[in-house]
Protein backbone atom coordinates (compact mmCIF):
# COMPACT_ATOMS: atom_id res chain seq x y z
CA UNK A 1 0.00 0.00 0.00
CA UNK A 2 1.46 3.24 -1.35
CA UNK A 3 1.08 6.70 0.03
CA UNK A 4 -0.74 8.90 -2.26
CA UNK A 5 -0.46 12.75 -2.74
CA UNK A 6 -4.55 11.95 -1.87
CA UNK A 7 -3.86 10.70 1.57
CA UNK A 8 -1.71 14.00 2.75
CA UNK A 9 -4.67 16.16 1.35
CA UNK A 10 -7.30 14.15 3.21
CA UNK A 11 -4.68 14.47 6.72
CA UNK A 12 -4.22 17.63 5.87
CA UNK A 13 -8.17 18.82 5.40
CA UNK A 14 -8.77 17.19 9.06
CA UNK A 15 -6.06 19.46 10.14
CA UNK A 16 -7.55 22.17 8.88
CA UNK A 17 -11.29 21.54 10.17
CA UNK A 18 -9.57 20.87 13.94
CA UNK A 19 -8.18 24.57 13.18
CA UNK A 20 -11.21 25.94 12.10
CA UNK A 21 -12.78 23.94 15.78
CA UNK A 22 -10.10 25.64 17.72
CA UNK A 23 -11.30 29.17 16.62
CA UNK A 24 -14.72 29.04 16.69
CA UNK A 25 -14.64 27.17 20.16
CA UNK A 26 -12.05 28.75 21.72
CA UNK A 27 -12.12 32.19 23.77
CA UNK A 28 -8.66 32.75 24.50
CA UNK A 29 -6.54 34.67 21.78
CA UNK A 30 -3.53 32.61 21.88
CA UNK A 31 -5.23 29.67 21.36
CA UNK A 32 -7.38 30.76 18.70
CA UNK A 33 -3.95 32.10 16.98
CA UNK A 34 -2.01 28.92 17.29
CA UNK A 35 -5.32 27.21 15.26
CA UNK A 36 -4.79 30.05 12.54
CA UNK A 37 -1.09 28.32 12.55
CA UNK A 38 -2.23 24.90 12.78
CA UNK A 39 -4.36 26.14 9.44
CA UNK A 40 -1.88 27.63 7.64
CA UNK A 41 0.15 24.33 8.30
CA UNK A 42 -2.59 21.93 6.85
CA UNK A 43 -2.63 24.15 3.79
CA UNK A 44 1.44 24.05 3.04
CA UNK A 45 1.09 20.59 3.47
CA UNK A 46 -1.04 20.34 0.84
CA UNK A 47 1.03 22.64 -1.49
CA UNK A 48 3.89 20.34 -1.01
CA UNK A 49 2.03 17.05 -1.75
CA UNK A 50 0.71 19.10 -4.47
CA UNK A 51 3.84 19.75 -6.11
CA UNK A 52 4.72 16.37 -5.64
CA UNK A 53 2.27 14.73 -7.46
CA UNK A 54 2.93 17.32 -10.44
CA UNK A 55 6.53 17.08 -10.05
CA UNK A 56 6.59 20.98 -9.76
CA UNK A 57 9.01 23.16 -7.39
CA UNK A 58 6.64 25.63 -7.25
CA UNK A 59 4.54 24.06 -4.21
CA UNK A 60 7.74 24.19 -1.81
CA UNK A 61 8.09 27.92 -3.23
CA UNK A 62 4.13 28.88 -2.32
CA UNK A 63 5.21 27.02 0.85
CA UNK A 64 8.48 29.01 2.16
CA UNK A 65 6.27 32.55 1.42
CA UNK A 66 3.21 31.58 3.45
CA UNK A 67 5.92 30.42 5.95
CA UNK A 68 7.12 34.04 6.07
CA UNK A 69 3.88 35.77 6.12
CA UNK A 70 3.23 33.75 8.85
CA UNK A 71 6.16 34.34 10.63
CA UNK A 72 5.16 37.91 9.99
CA UNK A 73 1.89 37.82 11.48
CA UNK A 74 2.80 36.11 14.51
CA UNK A 75 4.68 38.65 15.75
CA UNK A 76 2.34 41.34 15.24
CA UNK A 77 0.03 39.70 16.15
CA UNK A 78 1.54 38.29 19.27
CA UNK A 79 2.48 42.16 19.68
CA UNK A 80 -1.04 43.14 20.05
CA UNK A 81 -1.84 40.45 22.50
CA UNK A 82 0.70 40.98 24.71
CA UNK A 83 -0.28 44.95 24.27
CA UNK A 84 -4.10 44.41 25.18
CA UNK A 85 -2.84 42.14 27.69
CA UNK A 86 -1.06 44.95 29.59
CA UNK A 87 -4.30 46.94 29.10
CA UNK A 88 -6.83 44.89 29.98
CA UNK A 89 -5.47 41.68 32.01
CA UNK A 90 -6.87 39.37 30.18
CA UNK A 91 -6.92 37.27 27.20
CA UNK A 92 -10.28 36.08 26.56
CA UNK A 93 -11.71 38.04 23.76
CA UNK A 94 -15.21 37.89 25.15
CA UNK A 95 -13.75 40.60 27.53
CA UNK A 96 -12.82 43.17 24.80
CA UNK A 97 -15.71 44.56 23.73
CA UNK A 98 -14.82 48.15 23.93
CA UNK A 99 -15.26 48.45 19.89
CA UNK A 100 -18.68 46.77 20.46
CA UNK A 101 -21.47 49.41 18.58
CA UNK B 1 6.45 1.19 2.69
CA UNK B 2 8.25 2.73 5.02
CA UNK B 3 6.13 6.36 4.03
CA UNK B 4 2.96 4.15 4.63
CA UNK B 5 4.52 3.43 8.22
CA UNK B 6 5.93 7.04 8.56
CA UNK B 7 2.58 8.23 7.29
CA UNK B 8 0.16 6.17 10.08
CA UNK B 9 2.63 7.01 13.13
CA UNK B 10 2.87 11.00 12.55
CA UNK B 11 -0.64 11.46 11.24
CA UNK B 12 -1.80 9.98 14.54
CA UNK B 13 0.47 12.52 16.22
CA UNK B 14 -0.22 15.31 14.62
CA UNK B 15 -4.04 14.61 14.54
CA UNK B 16 -3.09 14.20 18.53
CA UNK B 17 -1.11 17.38 18.26
CA UNK B 18 -3.84 19.21 16.81
CA UNK B 19 -6.58 18.05 19.11
CA UNK B 20 -4.21 18.75 22.17
CA UNK B 21 -3.83 22.42 21.08
CA UNK B 22 -7.81 22.96 20.66
CA UNK B 23 -8.77 20.64 23.85
CA UNK B 24 -5.89 21.47 26.50
CA UNK B 25 -7.29 23.96 29.08
CA UNK B 26 -3.75 25.18 29.54
CA UNK B 27 -1.76 27.13 27.25
CA UNK B 28 1.26 25.38 27.30
CA UNK B 29 -0.16 21.96 26.96
CA UNK B 30 -1.68 23.67 23.82
CA UNK B 31 1.46 25.30 22.51
CA UNK B 32 3.33 21.75 22.86
CA UNK B 33 0.48 20.09 21.28
CA UNK B 34 0.91 22.70 18.48
CA UNK B 35 4.93 21.75 18.28
CA UNK B 36 4.13 17.81 17.83
CA UNK B 37 2.21 18.86 14.91
CA UNK B 38 4.48 20.67 13.44
CA UNK B 39 7.42 18.30 13.39
CA UNK B 40 5.03 15.62 12.21
CA UNK B 41 4.21 17.81 9.61
CA UNK B 42 8.23 18.38 9.25
CA UNK B 43 8.34 14.28 8.78
CA UNK B 44 5.65 14.76 5.85
CA UNK B 45 7.40 17.02 3.81
CA UNK B 46 10.62 14.91 4.33
CA UNK B 47 8.62 12.04 3.44
CA UNK B 48 7.96 14.59 -0.22
CA UNK B 49 11.12 15.11 -0.55
CA UNK B 50 10.71 18.83 0.60
CA UNK B 51 14.03 18.41 2.60
CA UNK B 52 14.54 22.19 2.54
CA UNK B 53 11.20 23.43 3.61
CA UNK B 54 11.64 20.11 6.42
CA UNK B 55 14.41 22.08 7.69
CA UNK B 56 13.04 25.72 7.48
CA UNK B 57 9.67 23.64 8.97
CA UNK B 58 11.23 22.25 12.09
CA UNK B 59 13.43 25.97 12.69
CA UNK B 60 11.14 28.39 12.07
CA UNK B 61 8.16 26.66 13.49
CA UNK B 62 8.63 24.15 16.07
CA UNK B 63 11.77 26.00 17.08
CA UNK B 64 10.88 29.82 17.21
CA UNK B 65 7.04 30.13 16.60
CA UNK B 66 6.31 27.82 19.44
CA UNK B 67 9.29 29.64 21.62
CA UNK B 68 7.42 32.47 20.66
CA UNK B 69 4.00 31.26 21.91
CA UNK B 70 5.63 30.14 25.12
CA UNK B 71 7.39 33.90 25.92
CA UNK B 72 3.89 35.24 26.11
CA UNK B 73 2.07 32.61 27.39
CA UNK B 74 4.68 32.84 30.50
CA UNK B 75 4.61 36.88 30.13
CA UNK B 76 0.66 36.55 30.90
CA UNK B 77 0.50 34.15 33.32
CA UNK B 78 0.47 30.38 32.73
CA UNK B 79 -1.06 29.63 36.42
CA UNK B 80 -4.35 31.56 35.02
CA UNK B 81 -6.12 28.83 33.49
CA UNK B 82 -8.74 29.95 31.51
CA UNK B 83 -12.23 29.26 33.41
CA UNK B 84 -14.62 27.53 30.94
CA UNK B 85 -17.66 29.27 32.19
CA UNK B 86 -17.93 31.21 28.64
CA UNK B 87 -21.32 32.72 27.29
CA UNK B 88 -21.62 30.55 24.36
CA UNK B 89 -25.12 29.10 25.04
CA UNK B 90 -26.18 28.76 21.30
CA UNK B 91 -22.83 29.48 20.05
CA UNK B 92 -21.30 25.88 20.92
CA UNK B 93 -23.22 23.70 18.88
CA UNK B 94 -23.66 26.08 16.13
CA UNK B 95 -20.07 25.78 15.80
CA UNK B 96 -19.78 21.83 15.97
CA UNK B 97 -22.39 22.00 13.34
CA UNK B 98 -20.45 24.61 11.26
CA UNK B 99 -17.14 22.07 11.73
CA UNK B 100 -19.02 19.06 10.41
CA UNK B 101 -20.50 20.99 7.53
CA UNK B 102 -17.30 22.07 6.34
CA UNK B 103 -15.90 18.80 7.05
CA UNK B 104 -18.18 17.14 4.39
CA UNK B 105 -18.08 19.98 2.63
CA UNK B 106 -14.87 19.23 1.87
CA UNK B 107 -14.71 15.43 1.17
CA UNK B 108 -17.15 16.54 -1.36
CA UNK B 109 -14.66 18.93 -3.02
CA UNK B 110 -12.38 16.54 -2.65
CA UNK B 111 -13.99 14.11 -4.80
CA UNK B 112 -15.45 16.40 -6.72
CA UNK B 113 -12.22 18.61 -7.71
CA UNK B 114 -9.18 16.19 -7.46
CA UNK B 115 -5.82 16.80 -9.40
CA UNK B 116 -5.79 19.53 -11.77
CA UNK B 117 -2.94 20.66 -14.22
CA UNK B 118 -1.15 18.42 -16.19
CA UNK B 119 1.67 16.67 -14.67
CA UNK B 120 5.52 17.76 -15.03
CA UNK B 121 7.02 15.31 -17.12
CA UNK B 122 10.27 15.96 -16.09
CA UNK B 123 12.13 14.41 -13.23
CA UNK B 124 10.56 13.86 -9.97
CA UNK B 125 10.69 16.88 -7.71
CA UNK B 126 13.50 17.63 -5.75
CA UNK B 127 13.33 20.25 -2.44
CA UNK B 128 17.37 20.75 -2.23
CA UNK B 129 18.71 23.79 -1.13
CA UNK B 130 20.18 24.28 -4.58
CA UNK B 131 17.22 23.56 -6.24
CA UNK B 132 14.66 25.79 -3.94
CA UNK B 133 17.27 28.36 -4.23
CA UNK B 134 17.37 28.61 -8.12
CA UNK B 135 13.84 28.88 -8.23
CA UNK B 136 13.68 31.52 -5.47
CA UNK B 137 16.07 34.02 -6.99
CA UNK B 138 15.48 33.59 -10.35
CA UNK B 139 11.84 33.55 -11.09
CA UNK B 140 10.64 34.50 -7.71
CA UNK B 141 12.99 37.09 -6.85
CA UNK B 142 10.81 40.27 -6.68
CA UNK B 143 8.48 38.47 -4.41
CA UNK B 144 11.13 37.99 -2.17
CA UNK B 145 12.66 40.67 -1.94
CA UNK B 146 9.08 42.14 -0.88
CA UNK B 147 8.85 39.45 1.88
CA UNK B 148 11.69 40.93 3.27
CA UNK B 149 10.10 44.56 3.35
CA UNK B 150 7.41 42.91 5.22
CA UNK B 151 9.26 41.31 7.58
CA UNK B 152 10.98 44.67 8.39
CA UNK B 153 7.53 45.96 8.60
CA UNK B 154 6.01 43.51 10.75
CA UNK B 155 9.12 43.72 13.40
CA UNK B 156 9.07 47.40 13.17
CA UNK B 157 5.41 47.08 14.08
CA UNK B 158 6.08 45.21 17.02
CA UNK B 159 8.75 47.42 18.15
CA UNK B 160 6.08 50.37 17.96
CA UNK B 161 3.76 47.77 19.86
CA UNK B 162 6.08 47.05 22.11
CA UNK B 163 6.71 51.07 22.99
CA UNK B 164 2.84 51.92 23.19
CA UNK B 165 2.52 53.58 26.54
CA UNK B 166 -0.43 53.88 28.22
CA UNK B 167 -1.85 57.60 28.29
CA UNK B 168 -3.67 57.14 32.08
CA UNK B 169 -1.72 54.63 34.38
CA UNK B 170 -4.96 54.66 36.41
CA UNK B 171 -6.20 51.66 33.88
CA UNK B 172 -2.85 49.17 34.01
CA UNK B 173 -3.78 49.04 37.83
CA UNK B 174 -7.11 48.02 37.04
Amino acid sequence: MTVTPGWYMALAAVLFIIGVGGILLRRNALVMFMSVELMLNAVNLTFVAAGRELNVLEGQVSVFFVMVVAAAEVVVGLAIIVAVFRRRQTASVDELAELRG
Amino acid sequence: MVETVLFVIFGLAALFGAITMVWARNPVYSAMGLMLTMFSIAVFYVSNSAHFVAAVQVIVYAGAVTTLFLFVIMLIGVDKEEDRTENLPIQRPLALGLILSFGAAVAVAGRLAWTTGIRNPLDPVNGTVEAIGDELFNRWVLPFEITGLLLIVAAAGAIALAFFKDDDDAEVDV
